[in-house]
């Protein structure tokens, strides 16, 4: 019988076949911690482990994103707590401004086809874009990774959401992704993985958006089968392809064709509508930018949408890029020129305002257009401020006119 | 006797503490403090040791921030009863050694600030005179619980669970 992805993944890391349901104990080929958890995680190892050093300093990996640079004392000190252990196990640290965790391993090629990547991150379903096998785990958990190397998990079942066709102008992979939280639920892949099957034609970023939104559906890992691009930039393990016989607990069809804007309204990221649905209401603030949809190509997306043109002056528009090297394409063909031109501001490369601790917390009663992952309360700020999820491109068509706005309609 | 304090679905890591109250954000404050502070006031302010969380679907959803667990362990809640708990935060919950108890059935019986008596040996949860029967708990979960949580778990047994 036909093994799914995760299944071939955790055999090949195992050396047998392994089957959906078994426990089993693996060694990650790579463990990621970013500056927000990473300082708890050395105290567990320190003062509950009581080690000083990590089991394989290989297989670790530091960034910086949740608030870097540093907003306080506090996490300016922490900041150098980790730089300290860091430099003193021999562990590499992506440094304040290199960008989101889930970008900075995809762009270094640390997160390869094949791999078991674990992150102290609940994105870290992310990895699933390149063909790896990404899940998020807690700050006790990858203390236990760091110490000895390995961890347990349960193998998990596999949903496949088989798409076909192609988008519609004006539709794009954030309008799949949130279609497919409508449909499965906020916990509907809970403890099990989603494979996203028919999308060889999908470059590598919307690849990202899909699999980064894999968690908030509940499920342990997203992906989608290494093809295209991600054959062109990486090199994937001849034993990573799609059985035919593989054993799915379900298949979700979505038909692309049928596709319209969605929007996620609050407080939960399956209170999915069509976006004419809220066509037309005010809000107070966008932000463009997370592991979903900061990178270069949703950049590009909004400023074609506002080239030439100017913002509401009902509304701020913040732009924070996944990492320094979607800037640094960013400012290479003007998109970034035209976003500042119409009127948005761009921030430090980062997951910015997403968790509301900085470069845009909303204050009491505030709307906010995200192009993030989560839109639970209060997340970006006061418990009665309110996000709603959506694509670059409705991001920007709302931008112009300070109302929901669908982008097919311009 | 606990109180116990009834949530419905889906509460997500943001609720129980939201990303501005983080150990990271604020390192000289106890997050224990910070449970529920905005989603559910009333239980931050009056929750006791021993109170009981009970909850519908999907409970812990969202964040992979173990600090979640960590405010609920540092309030000392006795046990979190739920239809279903989301996987990163069962995990966590496991490794601190917070007891976290699957049982669809008893969810709908049980009201908002009921008094009760828990006995995790029997798994049984009086409350008034009534007695709801509660599963066991996995094997592999109470393994680690009992140990005191996964580090504990591995300092004594020099191994991982499952291994």
């Amino acid at each position: 019988m036909g093994q799914t992805l995760t299944e071939k993944i955790f055999s090949n890391s195992l050396g047998r076949v392994v089957q959906a349901g078994e426990i089993v104990v693996v060694q990650p080929d790579v463990v990621m911690s970013h500056d927000s958890l990473t300082p708890g995680i050395i105290d567990v190892l320190q003062q509950d482990f009581g080690r000083n050093t990590v089991k394989f300093p290989n297989q670790l990996v530091f960034s910086f994103d949740h608030v870097a640079p540093a907003s306080t004392v506090g996490t300016a000190e922490n900041q150098n707590k980790v730089r300290a252990f860091a430099q003193r196990n021999n562990i590499r640290l992506f440094e304040v401004g290199r960008g989101i965790c889930h970008q900075v391993l995809v762009e270094e090629g640390i997160a390869q086809p094949g791999f078991i990547v674990l992150g102290a991150d609940s994105h870290s379903t992310s990895y699933g874009a390149v063909g790896a096998f990404g899940s998020g785990m807690g700050s006790t958990d990858v203390a236990a990774i760091w110490a000895t190397g390995k961890t347990w998990l349960r193998v998990p079942e596999t949903v496949r959401v088989l798409i076909t066709s192609r988008f519609q102008p004006g539709v794009g992979p954030k309008d799949l992704a949130l279609k497919i939280g409508r449909e499965l639920t906020i916990s509907g892949a809970t403890y099990q993985t989603i494979e996203y099957h028919g999308l060889d034609w999908m470059p590598l970023h919307g690849r990202q958006t899909l699999c980064s939104m894999a968690v908030e559906l509940g499920a342990k890992a997203g992906i989608v089968p290494p093809s295209g691009e991600i054959r062109r930039r990486f090199t994937v393990p001849e034993w990573l392809f799609v059985d035919e016989d593989a054993e799915y607990v379900r298949t979700l069809e979505i038909n692309l064709d049928d596709l319209q804007p969605q929007i996620a309204i609050p407080h939960a990221v399956d209170h999915v509508v069509d976006l004419s649905t809220v066509a037309g209401m005010k809000f107070h603030q966008i932000f463009l930018g997370t592991c979903t949809n900061g990178r270069y190509e949703d950049m590009r997306e909004a400023a074609s949408i506002l080239e030439g043109k100017q913002i509401s002056d009902q509304v701020r528009m913040i732009v924070t890029p996944a990492s320094s090297q979607e800037l640094l394409k960013a400012t290479q063909d003007g998109t970034l020129a035209t976003l500042i031109t119409a009127g948005a501001t761009i921030t430090t490369p980062g997951c910015g305002a997403c968790m509301g601790r900085h470069q845009g917390t909303l204050a009491k009663n505030d709307v906010c257009l995200s192009t993030g992952n989560r839109n639970f309360k209060g997340r970006m700020g006061d418990p009665t401020s309110s996000i709603y999820l959506v694509s670059p491109a409705v991001a920007a068509a709302s931008a112009l006119y300070g109302v929901v706005t669908d982008p097919t309609s311009l | 006797m606990s109180i116990i304090w009834k949530f419905g679905n889906d509460v997500d890591t943001d609720q129980i503490v939201p990303g501005r109250y983080a150990p990271y954000m604020r390192p000289n404050e106890d997050v224990g403090k910070a449970a529920f502070i905005e989603a559910h006031p009333e239980f931050n302010k009056l929750a006791e040791p021993g109170d009981i969380i009970v909850a519908g679907e999907n409970f812990g959803c969202g964040s992979s921030r173990e600090y979640a667990v960590l405010a609920l362990k540092r309030r000392q809640i006795g046990a979190i009863i739920a239809k279903s708990f989301a996987r990163i935060f069962y995990r966590n919950a496991i490794n601190l050694g917070l007891i976290l108890i699957e049982a669809p059935q008893v969810v709908d019986e049980l009201s908002d600030h009921d008094l009760c008596t828990l006995d995790l040996d029997e798994n049984r949860l009086e409350v008034g005179n009534h007695i709801h029967r509660l599963p066991e708990i996995s094997p592999f979960a109470r393994e680690i619980v009992s140990a005191g949580g996964l580090v504990a778990y591995i300092q004594t047994n020099s191994r991982l669970p499952g291994e």
